[in-house]
């Protein structure tokens, strides 16, 4: 697995290029891309700013990778998200997840940013016409992370 | 013990780190919260129980009952919002 933290852009189309590795084991990759708005609550966002816990944003990104290898049989994992100053259009988050068939890699890297949502140590901030103001958790996001809850996949 | 605070709750309290002596008789997450509740203002307000917050201990997600001891790194967050 790699995860990496990281303020720079980054290229999917290169790193799914890196995650299969002619590895012809591998027959499915499924990717997942989050991308900043220009609106979020009827708002218009001009800016968005992407805090989170150096150390323990790893950790938690791994820890999350690792309960996806644990429930489904993957190949490799990748996971990269954007900390810092974004704007609409930018790309935040790559998760990429490559497996024999596409079951368990659709699952995982729904899994995986399910997990992400409710678990890894980021806050957003974003700046509006009105000011800045800090990013509400929503209550889907709990919901779809719950929802893994009472499905465990051998 | 270092506390670490993030995003909103670092801007209420006016704080994002702090070193503290763990008192006697302080061992778990919730010890810990009320103990810093204590010194009233805003660190009574933003910490109250009814504030929806997030802790890790050793940067672990922890619970309420989660035991802290001296030397640990704790820190308390709003609700993540990544991805």
């Amino acid at each position: 697995m790699t995860v990496r933290v990281q303020t720079e852009d980054f290229d999917a189309g290169a790193e799914i290029a890196r995650l299969r590795q002619g590895n012809a084991k591998v027959g499915a990759v499924a990717a997942f891309i989050g991308v900043a708005r220009d609106v979020n609550d009827g708002e218009s966002v001009a800016a968005l700013t992407l805090e989170h816990y150096p150390g323990m944003t790893e950790r938690a990104l791994e820890g999350i990778v690792a309960e996806a290898r644990a429930r489904w049989r993957l190949i490799e994992v990748l996971v990269v998200h954007r900390v810092g100053e974004l704007k609409p259009t930018d790309q935040i988050v790559l998760v990429a997840v490559a497996s024999a068939n596409r079951g368990e890699a659709f699952a995982a890297c729904e899994f995986i940013m399910d997990y992400l949502k409710t678990r890894a140590p980021f806050w957003k901030k974003e700046r509006t016409p009105e000011g800045a103001h800090w990013v509400e958790a929503r209550v889907t996001d709990d919901d779809a992370a719950a929802r893994w809850e009472s499905q465990k996949t051998a | 013990m270092k506390l670490l605070f993030f995003a909103r709750l670092r801007e209420d309290l006016g704080c994002a780190e702090e070193t503290i002596v763990l008192p006697a008789g302080v061992d778990t997450v919730a010890g810990l919260r009320a103990h810093l509740m204590a010194r009233g203002s805003v660190w009574r307000q933003a910490l109250a129980p009814g504030r929806a917050l997030g802790v890790a201990v050793n940067q672990d997600m922890a619970q309420p009952g989660t035991p802290v001891k001296p030397g640990d790194e704790v820190a308390f967050f709003p609700p993540v919002t990544g991805g």
